[in-house]
């Protein structure tokens, strides 16, 4: 068995809204397994249940697999959580903080451990410094090492690259494939696609609903699309033109669209022609390889319809 | 079991520890409390202000007011000319009580005459001016033995008092009320300060979802609780000992029984006020609210229900009832009994099972509360 956790038919509902809709997928060993979608999609609260924060309506997490290795309720060590929320003490510092996730979580020897994640996590120079002092990027370098101290084998990030900057999200990204080779099973959610790009298996969310799962390319592949992609000037009414006499959908990304066909689709000097011939300044104009966001937009919209 | 406990107490020790102004305020806001409220609280009647307005003026009503002068509850302040400054003096708090003596005071007395003499007393504070009344009628009695002795002995003859009551008081000697209010007083700073720090230190957690790690561990709420409540019973310990060494400097308090007896005592109480935090704690969802709830609970309770100023014995039955839920009323019992009358343990054995008592009850409650929270 490869399965490291498999999560079945999870529904949870929050007064009226279906937080949760039934939701199944298996989350294979030592991959990074991606839950993507929106703000609202779910992610967090199916994080939070499968951490054993918060009780499914109904459903259920299975670690069979660790489980039988570990023996039966020693889960708590063998899995790890990075909130989105910071969710250390600001007051202690870098080495006070490890300490204690160590303590409570049994670890005796955790000295040399701890040395090797700050040099890992490039914390060592920090880690007398309290961490409310640390910026965004180390203080989740500071999680992840809080969390690594007792080597879970599964461990759930929620968006833990959300308001990190570019340089810091890049290293951290360095860091997690780092982890894979200690047999670790990472799961992350994200809503930023292309950082989805990088995971090894993905589940798309939507209005707490699964629209889509498989490998990235997979997941293109499946929606059997063609994109055209077109640079130009003023956005607004090329969207409006093309809309009209296209028979495709649009997408808008700031100073460009995308056009999406399934099946057929129009040559690019014709279209280049189209929107010349109506004072659109076309600066590029060509074909181009599907992105997960370019899916995404297209499943939540037919997903709508 | 035990090193989880501890790891969450020294955790929780560091983070005390480093908030040095937060520090300073938990140990300097209870002893300024105790000299603040034991300066002020205190029904000793003394330099009642009084006014005279002495129609006679004669030997006799000079010898009797000088008596009332004399006595350190009195201090003659005013002498009233008119029937009317009595109304102004009294309106406006410059006096106290006024003593209207009137015309042929010493010839009525002499001839063997009924004498009436007014008093008039500020009646707004009715404990004072009970206590007034009282006073002003022992001094006139003393007064009447004093002239009867006087008249018998020119007629030859000796004045008798058949019975005599000889009072003595014991364990407050001086009937001092303040030392009567500092055990009471000393539960209440120590509640006050106990249940803030433990309920907002537990929601502190949730406020800033650290809760989350230890939710995550292994970690019981049991053990949660536990190493919650070690250190700032430690730390309360300490502020204890600081608010009764500052009541021995300030106000002469003593311990007459063991110090192994107070301690005992002490603990008991400040489990049961410890436990009261974290029940707090895991109902409130912010500080703030913490804050109020707690200050609510420990604070009225203390005041009213407790025995600290007025007697439980004197109220309404269902009164005395609520009085149990607050555990300053034993702890209070037990602090009279130990700084007061220097009894022994055996004497308030009941008072530490309730603490004890009371303390698992809201230990229980709450571990229950924070594991079901844990998964909503």
């Amino acid at each position: 068995m490869d399965t490291a956790v498999s999560v079945k038919n999870i529904v949870k509902k929050f007064g009226e809204v279906n937080a949760l809709d039934d939701i199944s997928f298996n989350i294979k060993k030592n991959k990074i397994f991606g839950l993507v979608g929106p703000d609202g999609a779910g992610k967090t609260t199916l994080i939070r249940i499968m951490c054993g924060l918060l009780k499914a309506d109904s459903g259920e997490v299975d670690f069979t697999e660790i489980e039988s290795t570990k023996g039966k309720g020693k889960i708590k060590n063998e899995i790890g959580y990075l909130s989105q929320k910071f969710s250390l003490y600001t007051d202690l510092t870098v080495d006070e903080n490890i300490e204690f996730i160590a303590d409570i979580h049994g670890v005796k020897n955790y000295q040399t451990r701890r040395d090797e994640l700050l040099q890992f996590t490039r914390l060592k120079d920090f880690r007398h410094f309290q961490a409310g002092k640390l910026s965004g990027g180390m203080k989740q370098k500071l999680a992840l090492a809080c969390t690594l101290i007792y080597r879970p084998k599964v461990i759930f990030l929620d968006e833990p690259t959300t308001g990190v900057d570019p340089v810091s999200r890049r290293e951290f990204w360095i860091i997690l494939s780092g982890l894979l080779k200690e047999n670790i099973t990472i799961l992350i959610s994200t809503p930023y696609m292309d950082e989805a790009e990088r995971f090894n298996y993905i589940v798309m969310m939507n209005n707490g609903k699964l629209i889509s799962e498989g490998t990235p390319s997979e997941i293109k592949a499946a929606m059997n699309m063609t994109v055209m992609e077109i640079v130009c000037i003023p956005v607004r009414d090329a969207y409006k033109i093309l809309k009209k006499n296209v028979n495709s959908d649009v997408q808008m990304f700031g100073d460009r669209l995308n056009l999406i066909f399934k099946g057929d689709f129009p040559e690019v000097n014709q279209v280049r022609e189209m929107l010349e011939n109506n004072k659109i300044i076309v600066s590029d104009i060509r074909m181009k390889i599907p992105s997960l966001e370019n899916v995404f937009i297209e499943l939540m919209e037919s997903g709508n319809a | 079991m035990f090193t989880r406990i501890i790891s969450i107490s020294v955790k929780e020790f560091r983070q005390i520890f480093r908030d040095k102004r937060s520090l300073l305020i938990i140990f300097l806001l209870p002893v300024s409390l105790l000299a603040l409220f034991g300066y002020a609280i205190s029904i000793d009647v003394e330099n009642i202000k009084l006014g005279v307005f002495d129609k006679d003026n004669s030997e006799t009503s000079r010898k009797y007011l000088s008596s009332l002068d004399a006595s350190s509850y009195f201090t003659i302040t005013e002498h009233i000319r008119k029937d009317n400054d009595v109304n102004e003096l009294l309106n406006n708090g410059k006096i106290y009580a006024a003593i209207v003596i009137p015309d042929n005071f010493e010839k009525e007395i002499q001839s063997d005459k009924n004498v009436k003499i007014q008093y008039i007393v500020d009646g707004v504070d009715a404990s004072t001016a009970g206590i007034v009344q009282n006073y002003l009628l022992a001094a006139t009695f003393q007064f009447n033995g004093k002239i009867v002795a006087e008249e018998l002995s020119r007629k030859g003859l000796k004045s008798v008092s058949p019975l005599n009551a000889e009072m003595q008081f014991w364990y407050n000697k001086d009937l001092d009320s303040t030392l009567f209010f500092i055990p009471g007083l000393i539960a209440m700073i120590l509640i006050i300060i106990t249940v803030i720090l433990t309920s907002i230190s537990l929601v502190r957690e949730k406020e800033f979802s650290t809760i989350e790690q230890i939710r995550i561990s292994p970690v019981t709420s049991l053990q949660l609780i536990l190493g919650k409540i070690t250190p700032y019973l430690i730390l309360s310990l300490i502020i204890a000992a600081s608010i009764l060494l500052m009541g021995g400097i300030l106000f002469g308090v003593e311990v007459k029984g063991s110090y192994m007896d107070l301690f005992i005592g002490t603990v008991c109480y400040l489990l049961a006020t410890l436990s009261m935090g974290v029940f707090i704690s895991t109902i409130a969802e912010s500080q703030q609210v913490a804050f109020q709830i707690s200050q609510l609970i420990s604070q009225l309770p203390t005041i009213i229900l407790s025995g600290f100023i007025f007697p439980i014995e004197s109220m309404p039955y269902f009164i005395q009832l609520l009085s149990n839920i607050t555990p300053s009323k034993y702890f209070i019992i037990i602090l009279r009994n130990i700084l007061i009358k220097g009894t022994d343990l055996a004497v308030f054995i009941d008072q530490i099972y309730f603490l004890l008592i009371f303390a698992a009850i809201f230990i229980f409650i709450s571990a229950i509360r924070i594991k079901r929270e844990q998964m909503t």
